[in-house]
């Protein structure tokens, strides 16, 4: 954990430096607004919010178990199997029991993730990218290949509830971010996270029990991706079989982005809703500018590719 | 004897695995050990295969590249669009160029720069879907004169009753297999995946290698470009999505370890063959497509079973 301030310089930048996303944030939006009329409304604004949440709920969990020092491939999967289930369930028992089973698909899968790298010791890499193939494998079969549809409409109602221009599924983005900042920051889960990802051999010494922590974070982020893909099937009303591919992909470009180390032990929400929100806003100006699809994906890769670059430097200086 | 074969499965789990299950999809389904069948299925594998040569240096350097699919589809693209532009000659000289060039980027962002390799990798599958999509216009493009040209070499004839793709595929793996074995470079390549700091105080250029594994996994990758373009005669935008899931699985089902430092040229082409034969295997039985990513999530968790033994007691690796 990072934390020593920049003695050479005043605090201000040293502040400044380390919330880099919000800087680049911010520019962005100053950016947007000035291209084109439309960026700077509270009605776009609230819908950029909206959008975000997916991949920010997301992007909440992976930020939980990379801070932990790992990485779970398999989220974009688990979101589509939570959407299947909560669908395709409801006209057997009930809505609320579906969305249920659906939330618990999730969180058994992030456990079973979990699980397989604390006893093996293998690569989270490997056995969550094993998930997401074979995830998707049971996404298929659920749903055998095809769309599902909700035949009572009512449920995507539940979703329409506003404050303003900010609505339900922004609301509980932003809630679950403020929610488990507040576990990093001031529980002992959320401590010992840190200190594993920063250094698993002395956390071990520690006599931190380095296995449970790992459990716990893939099935926080397996929980979430559950959440994810509910929400989804409640805006959307459909549940796609190819919903959510690739999504793991930009998720873990949206917590990069905001600072999040790949190595572990460093990072934030407040780091992760800032590279979510500028990914979104990054997506939604450049649509407002009628630009070509192609423009998106290279941007998205250029400042990917900047953003680590600046971590780098910055992580350099710190050094 | 009983601990030599726990030391067997324990060395080479994944593949004891899969080669139990494909004996068993050989006895049950028909026509699966048939001299067609086999060529059918060795002819889709040299496209994943060559790919996955290339990416197997890159592993044991201990870095990733996932750049591989979208650069499939860029280069298939280049190569098929060319052929009509320039001919087939400057075609494939334009393909190979933009592999190794390609290949050449990844190498300075995370060799020299020093760029975490999972994500410099993953912005450039970004980055090159959205070059695709620029240079296609988001249309098709396919091989005008697909009847007469001889560019269908490389994807659809025989020599000698072998599927040229597959001799390519052969010949690349034994010059990738000298290069990693027989040579300083091959050896530099496992010193640094095996301990970086070590091979940099031993004098290893460390970068130069970090570089050069990724200027091969960009050429191989054209080389399947340059086959893939040839069996299709036409380049879709989509046409190598999720192609270096494929790959990566195939290497790791080889056993090359993604913490670097061990592998080899000749376990990954037997796990990525192995992949093409159980996914032809479950489709002669009558599953649909994607039964076969269950199953191969199902060996990569059996894999981890059989890994535990020699890992207890350890801490997380």
């Amino acid at each position: 954990m990072s934390v020593t301030p920049f003695p050479t310089r005043s605090a201000v930048a040293g502040l400044l430096m380390r919330n880099h996303i919000w800087v680049f944030l911010a520019l962005t939006i100053v950016v947007f607004s000035s291209t084109s009329p439309y960026f700077l409304t509270f009605n776009n604004l609230g819908n950029v919010l909206t959008q975000a949440a997916f991949i920010g709920i997301l992007a909440i969990g992976m930020t939980m178990v990379m801070i932990n020092g790992e990485i779970d491939l398999s989220v974009g999967a688990i979101l589509a199997l939570a959407s299947a289930l909560a669908i395709g369930l409801q006209d057997h028992i009930g809505i609320w029991p579906a969305v249920f089973v659906g939330f618990l698909s999730g969180a058994a899968l992030g456990f079973l993730n979990g699980t397989l790298v604390a006893l093996s010791g293998m690569h989270s890499f490997i056995v969550t990218l094993g998930g997401l193939i074979g995830i998707r494998g049971l996404v298929f079969i659920y749903t055998g290949e095809n769309a599902l549809m909700v035949s009572d409409f009512s449920y995507t109602d539940y979703p329409e509830i506003y404050l303003g221009p900010i609505s339900l599924t922004a609301m509980i983005f932003l809630g679950l971010a403020v929610l488990f900042q507040w576990i990093l920051s001031s529980t002992r889960h959320g401590r010992e996270t840190y200190a594993v990802g920063d250094n698993i051999e002395a956390a071990h010494d520690a006599g931190i029990n380095i296995k449970r922590h790992k459990v716990i974070n893939f099935t926080i982020c397996g929980a979430l991706a559950a959440v994810a893909g509910i929400l989804l099937s409640m805006r959307l009303g459909t549940a796609e079989p190819n919903a959510g591919k690739v999504w793991e992909l930009w998720t873990i470009i949206a917590v990069v982005l905001g600072g999040t180390r790949l190595k572990g032990g460093y990072g934030s929400m407040w780091m992760t809703i800032g590279g979510v929100l500028t990914l979104a806003v990054l997506r939604n100006g450049l649509r407002l500018l009628n630009t070509p699809n192609y423009v998106e994906l290279m941007v998205m890769g250029s400042v990917l590719i900047l953003a680590l670059v600046i971590d780098k430097l910055l992580s350099q200086r710190e050094a | 004897m009983q601990t030599d074969l726990k030391a067997f499965l324990r060395r080479h789990g994944l593949l004891t695995g899969f080669g139990v299950f494909l004996i068993g999809v050989a006895l049950s389904a028909d026509g699966f050990v048939t001299p067609g069948n086999i060529f059918d299925v060795l002819r889709q594998v040299s496209i994943t295969g060559v790919m996955a040569i290339g990416v197997t240096f890159v592993v044991i350097t201990g870095r990733l590249d996932l750049s591989v699919g979208s650069m499939l589809t860029l280069l298939t693209v280049v190569a098929v669009d060319q052929h009509n532009v320039a001919g087939p000659g400057m075609a494939i000289a334009l393909t190979l160029a933009a592999g190794i060039g390609i290949g050449m980027v990844n190498g300075v962002l995370v060799g020299f720069v020093g760029l975490n390799a999972l994500i410099v990798t993953l912005a450039m599958l970004s980055f090159l879907q959205g070059l695709v999509l620029f240079y296609s216009g988001g249309s098709n493009v396919n091989v005008q004169n697909a009847q007469t040209t001889w560019f269908a070499v490389f994807g659809r004839r025989d020599l000698f009753g072998v599927p040229v793709p597959v001799l390519i595929f052969l010949m690349t793996a034994i010059a990738a297999a000298f290069l990693l074995n027989r040579t300083i470079f091959g050896r530099q390549v496992f010193a640094v995946g095996g301990n970086e700091t070590a091979a940099r105080f031993s004098g290893i250029a460390a970068r130069w290698t970090v570089f050069w594994a990724y200027v091969l996994s960009g050429l191989t990758t054209a080389i399947a470009a340059i086959i893939m373009g040839s069996r299709v005669m036409g380049a879709q935008n989509t046409i190598g999505q999720g192609y270096e899931l494929t790959v990566l699985a195939g290497v790791i089902l080889g056993g090359t370890s993604l913490l670097g430092g061990s592998g080899s040229i000749w376990r990954t082409v037997l796990g990525i063959t192995m992949l093409g034969f159980i996914q032809n295997g479950l489709l002669l039985l009558g599953y649909p497509y994607y039964v076969q990513w269950l199953v191969t999530w199902a060996v990569i968790i059996l894999a981890v079973w059989v890994d535990l033994g020699a890992k207890r007691g350890r801490i997380l690796a």
